[in-house]
């Protein structure tokens, strides 16, 4: 019962790591594009990507 | 999550529920109320000092423009003025030449007529002059001629001849 | 979230982030001392295993709350174990008010009488005992005290450190807004350097996320939760070893204060959107009410979550970088995992202050939800 709990954790996590990072490439991206935007832009993807983080912590104390 | 909930402790909620509620409560009252409304007010006062500084800088506009009018006005005044002058002036020049000119002109008749007159006088007086001198002149001769006959003759006719130069 | 290019504030930083270092390194150290003198090698290893459950013990000890304010042990000439810090009132309720001083309990090693009950001190929780030579008895299944646990409302390290930060917060504050009085609405001394946070709070968090017509009422519950969250983060940062924010009964308590006050201020539009989402079929309707009905529970819930494992996260790293600078022994080593701890202790206090931006962020959208107006409609219209 450990061993799925802790590989489904993990594929959790892989999938919230892939997640933010693209969050993280998008916003780079955007900033690329319109720099005077920058401010708004991270502000959206600190908040996108900690919604995401959540899902990530609550895998990992699932466990 | 079984170590979550093992974590979790009821009198640690109890404090901190308390103690966050009341500073909460205590900050509103004491901190962020009065914080809050001294920003409020602040910027209420920056708007309104940008605001009465637009409003100066409005009137400023205006007062330029105004000035500018008066300038442009008498800027105006002045041009007609100076124009109306220079006609004045032409005019008076113009007026003052035809005015020389025509007495120039009256003075140059008189002074044709006047010499006319003179002319003619002095022609009278010269034919009554040449008259009375080729008189005396043909009495000198005839006197003379009365004394030989054929120069008589001879004179009478140059005489004649010269005659008719007159 | 650059405040300032300033020196001042990097060097604060930098020595903020230095704190937890020397803060760390007392008992690990001192225990290794002790112990190293042993010769035989299958000893030796024994001693290294002893070592590693020792810095795992360190690290997960930390993270707890505990009774007495515990500033640093350590070891004599006489092999004497020395604790320095001060003891902290324990109250509990078993059946009538117990009080007294969390030094009786010796640092969990005697049983503390009151009243004629005995309590012992296990994993920093109380349990009660039979007499004063009373052991607490383990289950064998998953090694968890079968004795009475007492009601604990003793005012532990985490509540001390609350008050203090709360009584700090309130001079501060306090006197930030006192200064505008005197200073015909000028900030002046340390308020100036937090009143640019405050109107930071006001327009990029409040206002945008709620709406200009009803931030208000909840600017005092925002402005709180950011700098209590804020400070008590830094204050974890520092060398006395708290772990406040990290303590999943804090972190609980802040998020079901967010849900109670969403809840409360919540209006008609946004009830309909939960039972009765408007604009979609009626089968539809059934099944989303039960699941929006559970979203209003999961968002204060991944409040509570994100900001405990964020902290704790990041005192487990930083713990353990810090283990491992006495694991290796080597100037190499130990200097690697130094300037690793060290770069870790500078991300940790932007964490400090983005999880506390992130808390308060979220906090405001979910107001902002509860109060949001009934709108789609009339947008859909024009």
């Amino acid at each position: 019962m450990e061993i799925p709990k802790i590989i489904g954790a993990g594929l959790v996590v892989i999938g919230v790591g892939m997640g933010i990072g693209r969050i993280g490439g998008s916003a780079m991206d955007a900033i690329a594009r319109q720099p005077e935007a920058t401010g708004k832009i991270q502000t959206a993807m600190l908040i996108a990507a900690a919604l995401i983080e959540g899902i990530g912590f609550a895998a990992l104390f699932a466990v | 999550m079984e170590k979550l909930i093992e974590q979790f402790s009821l009198g640690l909620f109890f404090w901190s529920a308390l103690i966050f509620v009341g500073l909460i409560l205590v900050l509103k009252k004491f901190a962020w109320k009065p914080i809050l409304d001294a920003v409020n007010e602040r910027e209420e006062g920056i708007k309104n000092a940008l605001l009465s500084a637009e409003n100066a800088k409005k009137e400023m506009q205006n007062l330029k423009s105004d000035n500018e009018k008066l300038l442009a006005d008498a800027r105006a005044e002045r041009d007609l003025l100076m124009k109306e002058a220079r006609e004045i002036k032409e005019k008076m020049i113009n007026d003052a030449k035809s005015e020389a000119q025509a007495a120039g002109e009256k003075m140059i008749s008189q002074a044709k007529a006047a010499i006319e007159s003179e002319k003619n006088a002095a022609m009278t007086e010269l034919k009554n002059q040449v008259s009375s001198l080729s008189l005396e002149i043909a009495e000198k001769v005839l006197r003379d001629e009365l004394s030989n006959k054929e120069s008589q003759t001879k004179l009478v006719e140059k005489m004649l001849g010269d005659a008719k130069l007159n | 979230m650059v405040f300032s290019n300033k020196p001042l504030q990097f060097i604060v930083a930098v020595l903020v982030a230095c704190l937890p270092l020397f803060s760390s390194a007392n008992t690990a150290t001192d225990s290794v001392h002790a112990k190293a003198e042993v010769k035989t090698e299958s000893k030796v290893l024994n001693i290294k295993e002893k070592e590693a459950e020792d810095r795992k013990e360190y690290i997960q000890h930390h993270l707890l709350d505990t009774h007495d304010f515990h500033l640093f042990s350590y070891v004599d000439d006489n092999k004497e174990e020395h604790h320095i810090g001060f003891p902290l009132p324990v109250i509990l309720w078993d059946e009538g008010l117990h009080l007294f001083s969390s030094s009786q309990f010796h640092h969990g090693e005697k049983a503390a009488e009151s009243k004629g009950k005995f309590y012992k001190l296990h994993h920093e929780k109380i349990y009660r005992v039979d007499s004063a030579e009373g052991e607490i008895q383990l289950n064998n299944e998953n090694h968890h005290p079968t004795n009475v646990k007492p009601l604990d409302l003793s005012i532990t390290k985490n509540v001390f450190v609350m008050l203090l930060v709360s009584v700090l917060i309130f001079l501060l504050f306090r006197s930030l807004a006192n200064s505008y009085a005197k200073n015909n609405g000028v900030a002046k001394g340390i308020g100036r350097f937090f009143e640019p946070i405050i109107i930071y709070v006001r327009d990029e968090i409040a206002i945008p996320n709620i709406g200009e017509k009803h931030y208000k009422k909840y600017m005092s519950h925002l402005l709180t939760v950011f700098f209590f969250i804020w400070f008590l983060n830094i204050f974890g940062l520092s060398p006395l070893g708290i772990n406040v924010t990290g303590n999943i009964a804090i972190t609980a308590c802040l998020a079901i204060i967010t849900y109670i006050i969403t809840t409360l201020t919540a209006n008609k539009n946004y009830w309909g959107h939960i039972f009765w989402m408007p604009g979609v079929p009626v089968p539809m309707k059934l099944i989303l009410a039960p699941i929006e009905l559970l979203g209003t529970i999961i968002k204060p819930f991944s409040l509570m979550i994100r900001l405990y494992a964020n902290i704790v996260a990041g005192h487990i790293v930083l713990g353990s970088l810090i283990g491992l600078m006495f694991l290796f022994k080597s100037w190499f080593g130990s200097t690697l995992s130094f300037g690793l701890s060290f770069a870790i202790s500078l991300i940790e206090v932007l964490v400090a202050l983005l999880q506390a931006y992130i808390f308060t962020m979220l906090t405001a959208l979910y107001f902002g939800s509860a109060v949001e107006e009934h709108h789609h409609e009339e947008e859909a219209h024009h």
